[in-house]
């Protein structure tokens, strides 16, 4: 069933042959899960869902994410369990727990390749990462940023960091590098803010173009929560970039560990696309009824990819709007959406124990 | 109104003498601050209720239930540490400290509420205009994070009063109190609520129930320690009143309840976690998102690691009461009942001998404060007795 998905192109399908394709999937990922994973199967109970063949895929369970640090969730015998992936939560904070065996891991990673070597072409590149090694060190325990950079290090033929563990610029490296791929095109990757914070930042310091990067293609994610509280928009982060760099050839992502594998790139037309693999679907925040396209609500998302854990449909804690399907100008079919960030926090009334923390 | 610490103040405060419980001076000191309040704060409801029951004939009415109070004095220096989130606490906890005849250091939340300056505003007012002599015992002050200052208070105080649940407890009781002082911890508590499904049947006007119910749980985003968690129904006609119940609470929820987005998610959250947790095999019989209501199979003492709030409730049947006893251990607050269930309720808890349960009150009250709270009477509590053989 999943190898259909591989036999496409990942913009291919348009929305009714999508919608049967992966509803056929995502019905047998629910089925399975609930057969293996008796925590699914008691929440399905508890919400009195019945596994049929033929649910429309809007209609089974989602799983909110933060589940996934509260419960040890998976659909496999712990022997089989291959990695663990977490998120990347500041100390003190919970992370999600993410188990993956050999069969979902590859899944994501195939997925990945097909996703993103439509931007990039099939060739692998000389690859600048910008982050530092230690972020990869341990490999039993993947976090986000870790996991994204040993994924999209498939990409790359030779590969160099662009920072050190104390966070420098490698500036004669990176010269190096370049000089040593001139006509070559070159893969950036790294995470939205550590790209503006200790990249961009730096050759701000220096004379523009020391490195030329406009024969090279980023791809970046993670989010904008820290560049918006700086006031950076994503055009300004574009120009600036170009500004110092030369660089214009830029892509988002919109992603989690949660569902790695199916990210949601971003065109030409600054457009985050859902691939064939997964779709996200937009909640009313008011009911979570599914919002119709224009309108701004809570983000599901549901990939096709995860065996090993009950993970296929997950509603997450951003805002976003799906903008269109099926006629983005950039010819990708499926819907295409933007990101908003966090739903905002409430404020509880009430005698909860918050302050503490002050002592 | 200087609320920053002096070492001035505080010696005033030490040594001042104390006072007897319901002196005729506190009370009519209280009687005017009221005056005062019921004009500056009534924008507040909250405060208007404390207004009211700080009025004279609301103490005097309070001071029948002691009989030994001529044989009473306060204890001396109270330190009340007040919670960040429900602001006219601190001055029922200071008003209680002074009633039983103390000296009062409040160290007030950092967190602002208009609230609790209109109440610090009233008092100082009324202090400066006619009870000069009063200033030493009400010492209102607000710090940030210092292990100094609290270690500084804990030393003066004969009780320490603690709002605000378990973390904050474990925190304040770094600070060392005198050998002879007792203390006072309102930790981090939970609440149920039993129906009797003949009397709701029975009711003439069910929305009056329901506003009650309101008012004990969304009115707090369901986050206070008395709001009930759970409903447990009994006695005849169960599913036609529970089905009523949730119908008209649902509809006040529509018209009334604000939430937002990430409380519905929380809730839905909660609800899937604790349906994986034995042996409560959930069934949701309601999943709106103001109001989101799930069966419980078995009451186990689990059940209340899965609370949550902004109109999260379990449910559950029983025509023997006894089966709830497993939610009453020590962190049970309160039960709040309708219908006539309360001498049922009374002889559960004493039969069993049960680590929990403060306050049996009726649907609608549990908010409302009384001198005897969480299982502490605060007069006898914050005062002494002196034997006289």
């Amino acid at each position: 069933m999943i190898d259909d998905f591989f036999e496409l192109e990942p913009y291919a399908l348009a929305r009714e042959e999508k919608h049967k394709l992966l509803s056929s999937r995502l019905n047998e990922l629910t089925r399975q899960h609930y057969g293996k994973c008796p925590q699914y199967k008691a929440m399905c109970d508890a919400i009195g869902f019945v596994p049929e063949d033929d649910t429309p895929y809007e209609e089974l369970p989602y799983l909110p994410v933060s589940l996934f640090k509260k419960l040890d969730l998976m659909s496999v015998p712990r022997e089989e369990i291959f990695k663990t992936m977490t998120s990347s939560g500041t100390s003190g904070q919970a992370v999600s727990k993410i188990y993956l065996d050999r069969e979902t891991s590859s899944l994501q990673q195939k997925t990945l390749v097909k996703i993103v070597s439509s931007f990039t072409g099939a060739n692998r590149m000389p690859m600048i990462i910008i982050d530092c090694p230690s972020v990869v060190k341990n490999r039993a325990m993947f976090s986000a940023r870790g996991a994204g950079i040993l994924g999209f290090s498939m990409f790359g033929t030779k590969k160099i960091y662009a920072l050190d563990d104390d966070m420098n610029l490698n500036l004669d490296e990176l010269k190096e590098f370049l000089s040593e791929h001139k006509d070559e095109k070159i893969l950036l990757f790294g995470f939205t803010f550590m790209i503006w914070q200790h990249f961009y930042k730096e050759l701000l310091k220096i004379d523009p173009m020391t490195l030329d990067l406009s024969n090279a293609v980023l791809i970046h994610g993670g989010g904008w929560k820290k560049l918006v509280s700086e006031q950076v928009s994503a055009e300004d982060f574009h120009k600036r970039l170009e500004e110092v760099t030369g660089l214009h050839d830029i892509h988002d992502y919109y992603g989690m560990v949660e569902q790695t594998g199916c990210i949601y790139m971003e065109c030409e037309c600054g457009h985050l696309h859902a691939s064939n693999f997964s779709d996200v679907i937009i909640r009313d925040p008011k009911d979570l009824t599914v919002c119709e396209p224009g309108e701004r609500g809570i983000i599901e998302v549901v990939s096709s990819l995860p065996q090993s854990y009950p993970g296929h449909c997950l509603l997450t804690e951003d805002e976003g709007t799906v903008l269109g399907e099926d006629d983005c100008p950039c010819g990708k079919k499926g819907k295409y959406f933007k990101v908003h960030g966090r739903l905002k926090n409430a404020e509880i009334r009430g005698c909860s124990d918050t302050y503490a923390a002050k002592f | 109104m200087q609320l920053s610490f002096d070492e001035e103040r505080l010696n005033g405060v030490v040594s001042a003498p104390a006072l007897p419980p319901f002196s005729d001076k506190v009370i009519a000191f209280l009687n005017d601050l009221s005056s005062v309040l019921m004009k500056t704060g009534r924008a507040f409801s909250d405060v208007v209720t404390f207004a009211y029951w700080c009025r004279k004939a609301a103490l005097t009415k309070a001071k029948e239930n002691y009989t030994d109070l001529d044989q009473r004095l306060g204890r001396g220096v109270v330190f009340h540490i007040a919670p960040s989130n429900v602001p006219v606490n601190f001055a029922f906890s200071m008003v209680s400290g002074l009633l039983a005849g103390n000296k009062n250091i409040v160290r007030l939340s950092s967190k602002p509420f208009a609230q609790v300056d209109i109440i610090a505003d009233a008092i100082e007012k009324v202090i400066d205009e006619s009870y000069p002599e009063f200033k030493d015992y009400i010492y209102l002050l607000r710090y940030d994070h210092s292990d100094e200052i609290t270690a500084k208070l804990s030393a003066v105080a004969d009780t320490r009063v603690i709002w605000g649940g378990d973390a904050t407890i474990a925190t304040i009781r770094r600070a060392p109190l005198k050998a002879r002082a007792n203390e006072i911890t309102f930790a981090d508590r939970h609440a149920l609520c039993v129906m009797s499904a003949d009397a709701y049947n029975a009711a003439d006007n069910k929305d009056q129930v329901i506003l009650k119910f309101y008012n004990d749980t969304y009115f707090s985003d369901q986050n206070a320690c008395t709001s009930p968690r759970i409903v447990v129904w009994t006695g005849e006609g169960i599913e036609e009143a529970k089905k009523d119940f949730w119908d008209r609470l649902g509809q006040k929820t529509e018209k009334d309840y604000h939430i937002e987005p990430v409380q519905i998610v929380g809730k839905l959250s909660m609800l899937m976690e604790a349906s994986t947790a034995e042996p409560l095999h959930l069934k949701t019989s309601l999943n709106a998102p103001k109001l989101m209501v799930a069966e419980t199979e078995k009451i186990d003492d689990r059940l209340m690691e899965f609370k949550y709030n902004s109109g999260y409730f379990y449910e559950y049947s029983t025509q023997d009461l006894t089966d709830i006893l497993p939610l009453c251990d020590t962190r049970c607050s309160t039960i709040a009942y309708y219908g006539d269930v309360a001498d049922k309720l009374l002889k559960v808890v004493r039969d069993s001998g049960c680590p929990g349960v403060d306050r049996i009150v009726p649907l609608g009250t549990t908010m409302d404060f009384s001198l005897r709270w969480d299982g502490y009477d605060l007069i006898i509590s914050m005062s002494r007795f002196i034997g006289v053989n």
